[in-house]
């Protein structure tokens, strides 16, 4: 799983996608997911930082996780691969 | 180290320009606690969902309305709209603050009579009133509120056979200036139907006039309409007393009092434009009090208002079942409550405000209940911060209808539980079973087995 090259994110939750000039914000788990993604971590590593840092049991995390990752697709800012 | 709490991942776009008028956020603070009682422990000890009535809430309403109207008239007489709400135990409440009981069916005059109502504190209204029905309140001794024609000789006769001269008001419908104008119920004024049957009643003299109503309609947001209202009785109530040199009893204005509910489509949060009842009470007692109907002769002022009274007390907790993404990327919530439980969804759109802390992202959700069909959507557009599986929720102000006009659909009805002033908690309805239903259901021998 790999993000669209070129993505401007801040560190205030944010998103900028230069190819097509949308913005997009996100909530501090998303921001955590997508910066893990941008370092090229992958599911298992996210899963266990939120598992140690957050009150979630791992069903929820990966249902969680599973739909925010839809979302990143429903926006086009999931690489092709 | 504490854990931080989880809050479901989300990313939305950016949308540039004016922010949508119907979709800002409009929750900013959980609802944990219903009169000092957390929502969790209510959901632990009874269920989800859940009814929550406040009994302090009813009674502080209705104190509030009372004074509004006791402080501007001098005979004013509340009677309790059992349509809105006929769980006994809120009826009680409201008998015991001195209401009366309006009933429009000899289902509810029933109710009212087991509630130790007397009869002649019970008012008898509504389009289909059986002969079993006006018997009975003929004999109690009640005020029946004549709708039509059929109903006016069918009483003429139950007089004669009955030997008893009913109590009787007249409905009285009208155009007040406002859209939709209520025309169904009761005679027509500016064609002169009503005066004819007021007259008929009065020549006749088999019928005991003591009255007049009206029910210009629901949800009246603006009270002069109500003012409009009393001028067109009080010119009645003065043309019998003119030509017949009879003095009326009282005028009942019926109810139809906004509540702060939010209507579909409305541009402003009805907590902004709901008017309060000191506003309704101005627009009416200032017309009756400034006519010239002389102060010894001054009608009893009956007022049935329900939703204004009951919507605020009312909760529904609910609990989130599920979370599904929709196609055009729009986040939805399957809860366990559907419009079976909340029919005021239809035309309310309800402030839906989670029971546990949350963050300040929030995202566009549908709210779906958990009935198999399409239309059991309680919100279809609502700003709301990520909740997930498990998660609870209040609804707040359905205190009205939603516990008469409920639907037995597919599920069981749940525990209606009330608060009382010392915040103890009572079951007022149990959930229902599924014996409960087969105690009505008979199946016929040869059907018995299906092998």
């Amino acid at each position: 799983m790999k993000l669209k090259p070129k993505l401007a994110i801040s560190d205030s939750g944010f998103i900028f996608d230069p190819s097509t000039g949308e913005s997009y914000s996100l909530n501090e788990e998303g921001l955590i997911i997508v910066q893990f993604l941008k370092e090229g971590k992958n599911e298992e590593e996210i899963k266990e930082h939120f598992l140690n840092e957050y009150d979630i049991d791992e069903t929820t995390f990966s249902r969680s996780y599973l739909d925010f990752i839809s979302m990143l697709k429903h926006f086009n800012l999931i690489e092709h691969e | 180290m504490e854990k931080k709490t989880f809050e479901r991942p989300v990313i939305k776009k950016v949308q540039i320009g004016m922010p949508s008028k119907f979709g800002l956020k409009s929750e900013y603070a959980p609802i944990k606690e219903i009169d000092g009682i957390p929502v969790k422990n209510l959901i632990e000890q009874y269920g989800s969902p859940l009814y929550v009535i406040s009994e302090q809430t009813i009674r502080e309403t209705y104190t509030e309305a009372y004074k509004a109207f006791s402080t501007r008239y001098p005979k004013v007489q509340f009677a309790w709209s059992y349509k809105t709400n006929y769980l006994d135990a809120v009826c009680k409440i409201f008998h015991q603050e001195g209401s009366w009981a309006e009933v429009v069916s000899g289902f509810e005059y029933e109710k009212a009579l087991n509630n130790g109502v007397p009869g002649n504190k019970i008012i008898f209204n509504g389009p289909y009133k059986t002969r079993e029905d006006l018997i009975k309140a003929i004999e109690n001794n009640s005020f029946i509120h004549i709708d039509h024609y059929d109903e006016y000789y069918l009483l003429i006769d139950l007089a004669e056979e009955l030997n008893i001269r009913p109590k009787v008001a007249v409905r009285i419908n009208m155009d007040t200036g406002i859209y939709p104008q209520w025309s169904r119920f009761g005679f027509n004024y500016e064609n002169g139907e009503a005066w004819e049957i007021i007259q008929r009643i009065l020549i006749s003299n088999k019928l005991d006039l003591v009255g007049l109503h009206c029910h210009i309609g629901t949800y009246i947001m603006v009270p002069w309409a109500y003012a409009n209202a009393m001028y067109k009785l009080i010119d009645l109530f003065l043309g019998v007393e003119k030509k017949y040199n009879k003095h009326l009893q009282y005028i009942d204005i019926g109810g139809g009092f906004a509540s702060k509910n939010t209507l579909k489509g409305a541009y402003l949060p009805g907590t902004d434009t709901c008017p309060t009842f000191d506003q309704y009470a101005d627009a009416i007692t200032s017309v009756i009090i400034n006519s010239s109907i002389s102060i010894e002769h001054l009608p009893v002022l009956i007022l049935e208002t329900g939703r204004a009274l009951i919507d605020d007390a009312g909760y529904l907790l609910g609990t989130i079942h599920a979370t599904k993404r929709l196609p055009d990327g729009k986040n939805s919530l399957i809860t366990d409550l559907g419009v079976n439980l909340l029919f005021t969804s239809f035309w309310y759109d309800h402030k839906i405000t989670p029971a546990q802390e949350f963050g300040p992202y929030t995202e566009e959700t549908v709210v779906y209940g958990p009935l198999c069909m399409n239309i059991d959507v309680i919100r279809e557009y609502v700003q709301l911060p990520p909740l997930k599986k498990g998660d609870h929720f209040v609804i707040s102000r359905i205190g009205a209808y939603n516990m008469t006009q409920w639907m037995q659909f597919i599920t069981y009805r749940p525990n209606v539980v009330l608060i009382d002033t010392n915040k103890n908690t009572h079951i007022i309805r149990k959930a229902e079973t599924i014996n409960n239903f087969n105690n009505l259901e008979q199946t016929p021998e040869h059907l018995k087995k299906i092998e």
